[in-house]
């Protein structure tokens, strides 16, 4: 069963900035939310709150009905995938110890037959395995995120800006792939990007940040037909541009 | 360059002490650092202060870091009770540990403040804990920044341990200060030579486990690891006493850094073996440090002259006359230090106005108060102290002395100034074997401006009443005169064939003063 996850109130204040003013939202199990805004928006503040990386001032964010703060962060991360820009890949190990240090800090071994089976579903070879990180190519390091993310069974995807650094044509073949798993693992998946384009075709549900607040809330289709509001008719404008010149020198 | 081998086959002892006070110092402030660096990453202030702190020390000269863990150490007294030790391993081992922080400190907290800060986050990601993360992440990663540290201190480290010779504890500085005393060069080359290819070696072993960290080749480091650690436990294996208590006393004399002060050393060990003692030598103290170390026990008797007593621990500046001088220093010593002195070893080692025969002859001086009469003409030389000393206002103003010129030199060459005229006349030092072999004239002090610095044999408050010791020490007293003590200090530092060890030269004046 995929997780379900809902924001009370969430409100993080830093100094003098408001970075979360006051978030409410449910995320029904199995769905795939994208959150989009532009930089400082506080997209990935809202998304660190879950795994609790960040801890708001107020409100209260519910796992499966409970608040993440009543929980010990590090078992409960474990539970959780976890995707982001940086990818993270720890440069002293391999490839293969890498994907297995999720279970591995709870005292499980992953074996050599799930290590390439985790590598095969985000489309490697499995004799990479035994290589350090440094000696793959950027989206070949992002693919080893997200198996190391996936290695747990989470139930839970979260995704900070994944494709961000990646070409379009990986970023395009990446994108599909997560999407496809995210079916086919039964997860919840929450991504945070800035690219309305690749919010619109990887998500069933677009939710668009500004200043704190969600100031909007729709499915792709409800933003494509002009709803959502002026913010997020900006945002979506970029790409019917782009649709529309692509047209135009097609005819 | 045979010479230099023999001497360095000699170190052998001094070699294990120097390797196992260096690797102890290394250890202990490896392990201050280490934690202290991982709370400095959490902390901007605990990183600025450990820094900071670790920077500060680093200015202070080496040998008055080693020079300070006496007072402080003798003030710790208080809290830790009268048997901590002031002097040898510990102050030294305390001096260079602090010294060796800075280099492990500032590479460990520069390698964790450039991780990757992506890493670290996928680190608390994936759900490590505080301790998982700093073992499976950060610790592997900055190994080999922690490293390139731990060399950097290893080499200064053995570097600065040569200076603990001066507090007490042995070390390869041991041959380099004697051969600096006695002018043996060849000492001094062996010391170096030891201590800098201990130094290079350390710096290879450990240079190749950073190098196995680095490109995580585990045999690279574990096989320095274990050069390392072979080398440590074979210098502490050499330094077990195998053999079985004897039931002997030890006795520990300590001794000043020049070379009368390391043949008398030598003649009362040679005295006190006989009398079925066990001998330990803290040789090279510095003057205050000597004083205070026979105060609280940490030697049990060392030699001093009265005049400097006088001057430098009494702070007294008149000149009573020779006997009530010595009276009231017995009493002084007796009352604010509870050590005794034992009596006079028979010779002074005064400061004296030295003239070359022939020109003291052609001027006509045999006192002060002929040099007066010439002053006007003559150039003086002194040490560099001695014309800022009392001694030296109170011959002026009791003579009238008043020179051409008055130059300092280094004792070595002063005598070489008289030699080549430079200088006409030079404060020497009674017992300098020089006066003799560069036949020279001692003028007369017929009013007896100059104080005495008859020579002392002072036992610490826990030997002051011990009767069987002072048996053993007093024939002794009163046995050695000025010719004989010279005769024994210039065989230590001519520079020539004949030249003796201090303790080949002990046994030559033990001889000519009857004692055998």
């Amino acid at each position: 069963m995929a997780s379900s996850l809902a924001f009370e109130g969430v409100t993080k204040r830093y100094d003098t900035t408001e970075a979360l003013a006051g978030i409410d939202l449910t995320v029904e199990p199995g769905s795939f939310i994208a959150l989009v805004g532009a930089s400082g928006s506080g997209k990935s503040t809202l998304l660190k709150t879950i795994n609790r990386l960040v801890d708001p001032t107020e409100g209260r964010v519910l796992l499966d009905g409970e608040d993440v703060t009543t929980r010990d962060p590090t078992e409960m991360r474990r539970r959780m995938g976890y995707v982001f820009q940086g990818i993270g890949l720890f440069p002293h190990l391999t490839v293969g110890e890498n994907i297995a240090m999720g279970p591995r800090l709870v005292g499980e071994k992953l074996t050599g037959e799930r290590i390439a089976e985790l590598l095969e579903l985000v489309d490697l070879q499995p004799d990479m395995a035994s290589r350090l990180p440094a000696e793959l190519s950027g989206g070949q390091q992002q693919r080893v995120g997200v198996a190391r993310a996936l290695a747990g069974d989470p139930k839970l995807l979260l995704m900070d800006e994944p494709f961000g650094a990646l070409d379009p044509v990986t970023r395009d073949a990446l994108g599909t792939r997560v999407r496809d798993l995210h079916a086919r693992l039964d997860l919840t998946t929450i991504m945070v990007t800035h690219d309305m384009a690749e919010a619109l075709i990887l998500a069933e549900r677009v939710l668009v940040m500004d200043r704190g607040r969600i100031v909007a809330d729709e499915t792709p289709q409800a933003l494509a037909s002009g709803k959502g509001g002026d913010i997020a008719q900006a945002l979506v404008e970029i790409p019917r541009h782009q649709a529309q010149r692509m047209k135009e020198l097609e005819a | 360059m045979s010479a230099v081998w023999t001497a360095l086959l000699g170190l052998g002892d001094v070699l294990a002490q120097h390797v196992i006070l260096s690797a102890c110092a290394i250890g202990l402030g490896t392990a201050v650092a280490l934690p202290l660096a991982v709370w400095a990453s959490r902390s901007q202030a605990v990183s600025r202060g450990a820094l900071g702190f670790a920077s500060l020390v680093q200015t202070i000269p080496a040998l008055a870091l080693l020079a300070l863990f006496f007072p402080i150490l003798l003030s710790l007294r208080a809290v830790f009770g009268p048997d901590l030790p002031t002097l040898g391993f510990l102050p030294a081992l305390l001096a260079l540990a602090l010294y060796a922080l800075l280099p492990i400190l500032r590479n460990a907290v520069t390698a964790q403040t450039n991780l990757d800060p992506g890493v670290l986050q996928a680190a608390d990601a994936v759900g490590m804990s505080f301790w998982q993360r700093l073992r499976i992440v950060e610790a592997p990663l900055a190994a080999p920044y922690i490293m390139a540290g731990i060399r950097t201190a290893a080499v200064w480290t053995i570097g600065a341990a040569t200076l603990s010779t001066t507090i007490g504890q042995p070390s390869l500085g041991d041959p380099i200060f004697a051969g600096l005393q006695t002018q043996n060069w060849t000492l001094v080359l062996a010391g170096c030579i030891a201590s800098a290819g201990l130094a290079i070696v350390a710096d290879a072993l450990l240079g190749l486990i950073e190098s196995g960290f680095r490109h995580r080749d585990r045999r690279r480091w574990l096989g320095g690891a274990i050069a390392v650690a072979v080398g440590v436990a074979a210098a502490f294996a050499s330094q077990v006493d195998w053999s079985r208590d004897d039931g002997r006393e030890t006795i520990v004399i300590g001794t000043k850094q020049f070379s009368e002060q390391l043949i008398l050393g030598r003649l009362v060990g040679d005295r006190l073996r006989e009398a079925g003692y066990n001998v330990e030598y803290l040789e090279g103290l510095g003057s205050a440090v000597v004083a205070q170390a026979v105060a609280n026990g940490s030697i049990d008797l060392y030699f001093d002259y009265t005049g400097t007593i006088w001057a430098n621990q009494m702070k007294r500046t008149d000149n009573p006359g020779r006997n009530a001088m010595y009276n009231a220093i017995v009493k002084w010593e007796r009352e604010k230090q509870g050590t005794r002195v034992l009596g006079k070893l028979g010779f002074e080692n005064a400061y004296a106005f030295a003239m070359r025969e022939d020109r003291a002859k052609e001027l006509g001086i045999t006192t002060i108060a002929d040099l007066a009469r010439a002053a006007p003409r003559l150039v003086a030389g002194g040490d560099p102290e001695w014309f800022e000393r009392p001694e030296w206002f109170a011959v002026r103003d009791v003579y009238g002395l008043k020179f051409a010129r008055q130059r300092n030199f280094s004792p070595t060459f002063m005598y070489d100034a008289l030699r080549s005229d430079e200088a006409d006349v030079i404060t020497a030092y009674t017992s300098d074997g020089r006066i003799s072999a560069d036949r020279l004239r001692v003028l007369e002090d017929p009013r007896e401006a100059l104080p005495s610095y008859d020579t002392l044999i002072i036992l610490s408050p826990e030997r002051a009443n011990d009767e069987k010791l002072i048996a053993a020490l007093r024939p002794l007293l009163g046995s050695i005169n000025v010719e004989n003590m010279r005769e024994a200090n210039f065989s230590v530092d001519r520079t020539d064939g004949e030249k003796k060890t201090p303790a080949e030269a002990a046994r030559a004046l033990a001889k000519a003063s009857g004692q055998e």
